[in-house]
């Protein structure tokens, strides 16, 4: 196939598709809208179902229905609308549903500048629920990543059964450029019991991988989802060791994979004294920054975090131990940052930037030798 | 070698658009293209700027830093748009909707709109009859390539028109 010219997030639509997503409720949203038009059309060619609810917590709701009921789903919206599905995204933790929630970030709090690009919902992807849970976030930086990704993230919340969060911003969203898609594509498939109900199934067992395979409403199971922490049976529990396990379980469920989970983006880190940490659309600028001071001769390598959560933090730790500095770069006040500061064994400066405008490479250039000047 | 180029104007001239044509076709011919937006959160009016690199090379920072073109559309974007431009570069204005020249070298007039209207009968059209005077004063894509572009993305019924659009920017300058 030869390349042609596409939108981020037409990409994560494709590769959503691709990855086998057969249904979408959502409530149009900029920067994100372009999401739900594209899937408008494409799922009903493949046998889908596309529906515009009437809020975004309707949304979350509907796409949670119809993964218990055996599809693959997805929504996507920005900011406002990703905190209206924050209690739903609790509950898809904690009954195990599997979901994938595109946030295409804008500018906020609240409204705040709706066409406008921002990396400011880091911490509300992690977060983005009460309780302690579990989540995985991930960000593309190009419009061909956000297609690998849009497939990734339906991976993972099938094989974990763990809403997914692809944080992507307007950046990469409504950017255009030319790609060629890959055609050959793993899929993961949905989870099914590996015992029928003579044999003792019990939809909340865990298997070895510590994820239970919930069979699908109405496929011959009795299954009962409920937030309220359950036992393997599913109903409701007051146990105070279920309680533990429960929760244990679905944490370990994700960090027992980190390593294969964990992806970041390396380049000329061999010789690097600093480096420049950024995601998403940021890291395109920061590239090219980072390609600029090495023209200038300071040893200055590139690293992106593609996935943002889990965390980096063994990977941070071990690079930042040849480092002399690292500078994060981030379109927001500043928020990954202090989970880099955490993981570093090295200074680390934070570049923030939030105008509705995006980085220059001259802006990151700058705060590169301010650092390399700050800890000579 | 990179190009660079900044199509502005108000919402709903159609410049978002046309940039996506300019992209596709540069595209087609073999080349990196990587177009991004700015615009306000009305539908229709406000400023409206939309961004097109193109290069043979990798594109990573997405945006425009010192434009080898810029088409503005309306006064407001002719004069905020025109000061990064490369002074050996081109700057594209309506005749009608731009009346005072920004203080520029080498300025094009062409009565973008007006033509449309006059031609075809629709300031609809004015997007396309741009994009005929950006391929003649820019080269960076045959005449051929561009024409299947916008054959590829205006709705079917109107091809005919939308031809007939690029020809008159084509033939205005």
């Amino acid at each position: 196939m030869s390349a042609r010219l596409m939108q981020g997030n037409e990409a994560i639509a494709e590769g959503a598709l691709k990855a086998g997503v057969r249904f979408f409720g959502g409530y149009p949203i900029t920067p994100s809208t372009e999401i739900a038009e594209s899937l408008a059309k494409m799922l009903p060619k493949v046998g889908g179902t596309f529906v515009q609810m009437e809020d975004e917590i309707a949304s979350m709701g509907v796409i949670l229905g119809a993964s218990l009921a055996g599809k693959k789903v997805l929504t996507a919206s920005s900011g406002p609308g990703i905190s209206l599905k924050q209690e739903l995204i609790g509950y898809a933790a904690a009954a195990e549903i599997p979901a994938v929630i595109v946030n295409v970030q804008r500018v906020g709090p609240s409204t705040g500048q709706p066409t406008a690009p921002s990396q400011g919902d880091v911490m509300q992807a992690r977060w983005g629920t009460h309780g302690d849970h579990s989540i995985i976030v991930l960000s593309p930086w190009s419009v061909k990543e956000a297609f690998e990704i849009a497939v990734k993230a339906v991976n993972y919340a099938e094989r974990f059964r763990t809403p997914v969060i692809l944080l992507t911003d307007e950046i990469v969203g409504h950017l255009r450029e030319n790609v060629e898609l890959p055609t050959d594509i793993e899929v993961y498939p949905r989870r099914i019991p590996k015992k029928t109900r003579a044999e003792g199934y019990q939809p909340f067992t865990p298997d070895e991988d510590l994820v239970p395979n919930v069979a699908n409403f109405g496929e011959g199971y009795k299954i009962h989802v409920t937030g309220l922490i359950h036992d393997e049976t599913g109903f409701p529990s007051g146990s105070p060791k279920v309680t533990r396990e429960q929760i244990k379980r679905m944490h370990d469920k994700i960090s027992s994979a980190d390593d294969e989970i964990i992806e970041v983006h390396q380049e000329f880190m061999d010789d690097a004294d600093f480096a420049v940490i950024s995601f998403g659309g940021t890291a395109r600028t920061a590239y090219e920054a980072v390609l600029n001071a090495r023209k200038r001769g300071i040893k200055v390598g590139f690293v992106r975090l593609i996935t943002i959560f889990p965390f980096a933090d063994k990977i941070i730790g071990k690079i930042s131990k040849n480092l002399r500095g690292i500078l994060v770069a981030e379109l927001n006040f500043g928020q990954i940052v202090y989970e880099v500061e955490r993981a570093a064994n090295c200074p680390v400066k934070l570049c923030a930037k939030y105008d509705m405008t995006i980085f220059e490479p001259e802006e990151i250039e700058k705060s590169i030798d301010e650092l390399v000047a700050e800890v000579k | 070698m990179r190009k660079q180029l900044r199509l502005s104007g108000s919402g709903g001239q159609g410049v978002i658009t046309a940039a996506i044509i300019l992209a596709e076709a540069a595209v087609s011919e073999g080349k990196n293209a990587v177009q991004s937006q700015s615009y306000g959160p009305e539908a229709r009016g406000g400023a409206s700027k939309s961004e097109v690199i193109i290069d043979d090379e990798k594109i990573y920072h997405p945006h425009v830093k010192t434009p080898d073109f810029v088409l503005a559309m309306t006064q407001k974007a002719a004069d905020k748009y025109f000061h990064d431009l490369n002074p050996n570069g081109t700057l594209i204005l309506d005749d009608d909707l731009v009346p005072n020249s920004p203080d520029f070298k080498n300025i094009i007039r062409v009565p973008i709109t007006k033509l449309a209207v006059e031609r075809l009968g629709k300031a609809l059209f004015a997007n396309i009859v741009a994009l005929g005077v950006i391929v003649k004063v820019t080269r960076l894509v045959d005449f051929e390539t561009i024409k299947k572009s916008v054959a590829n993305r205006v709705p079917p019924h109107t091809i005919e028109q939308n031809m007939t659009a690029l020809q008159i920017g084509y033939d205005s300058v």
